[in-house]
């Protein structure tokens, strides 16, 4: 079976964009596809504990993320470099999240069939 | 090869329509199938039925229809992505007591199931992103 990496590389509210890849993300879940995901540039932002994007009418994003574990999407990646660029350490993360090296992604990526990217 | 297609932005937004378009006559030219078009995003506007730009312009959802027509090519627009943009099958529109027809002809609004059916019978899946 073909093993997909859906690339989360938006910030959480900047656009309808994080949504709409849930959404991807829960279909490939509902078709029993194996998905990885990875967090990257101001992607790294979409797992940050303490947001409260309700309050100005968005829905949380997050919370999905969090929901994620139930439909086996699990195997969760974040691209040290970008956490590091964006001030973050992986402790302000709602969920558990494997660091990689930018130097690996290469490899890494090629461990995919298909990849959902921007 | 057996290819399927995303495109990601709306025609005035960004080139992926016209990068997508430009692959897509490619790979064809070289022998290659192109099973699907999916458009999602903003680019479910490539599927606006009311764009008259100027006739000197680009025509882009007459564009599609006749790559589509001649090759055979599915033109999937993401029913949930068409709605929240407001773009209405006649289907749905009658749904909501609307009268709207807003797809242009050659296309046809599905479900995400249809993307990812499209990449697990594809031998290669490619995203045009937006900008």
């Amino acid at each position: 079976m073909k093993k997909y990496l859906v690339i989360m590389h938006c910030s959480p509210h900047g656009s309808i964009h994080v949504q709409e890849q849930l959404d991807v993300i829960l279909t490939l879940a509902a078709f029993d596809r194996p998905v990885s995901l990875l967090f990257l540039d101001a992607g790294v932002f979409q797992l940050l504990r303490g947001q409260s994007a309700e309050k100005y009418g968005y829905k949380q994003t997050v919370a999905v993320f969090d929901a994620l574990a139930l439909y086996d999407v699990d195997d969760l990646w974040i691209e040290t470099e970008s956490l590091r660029e964006k001030g973050l350490v992986i402790d302000q993360l709602t969920l558990p999240v494997k660091p990689i090296a930018r130097s690996g992604l290469h490899d890494f990526m090629s461990g995919f069939d298909v990849i959902f990217g921007s | 090869m057996k290819f399927a297609i995303q495109v990601n932005s709306s025609p005035y937004a960004g080139s992926a329509g016209d990068i997508a378009y430009q692959f897509v006559v490619a790979a064809l030219s070289s022998g290659h199938r192109v099973v699907q078009i999916f458009f999602y995003f903003d680019a479910v506007y490539q599927a606006l039925a009311a764009q008259t730009p100027p006739d000197d312009e680009l025509q882009y959802t007459r564009r599609w229809r006749e790559l589509a027509q001649q090759n055979n090519i599915d033109l999937v627009i993401c029913i949930s992505a068409a709605q929240r943009r407001g773009l209405l099958s006649s289907e749905e529109a009658a749904r909501q007591n609307r009268t709207d027809q807003d797809l242009a002809t050659g296309f046809r609004i599905s479900g995400l199931g249809q993307l990812v059916e499209a990449t697990i019978s594809a031998d290669r899946f490619i995203v045009f992103p937006s900008t």
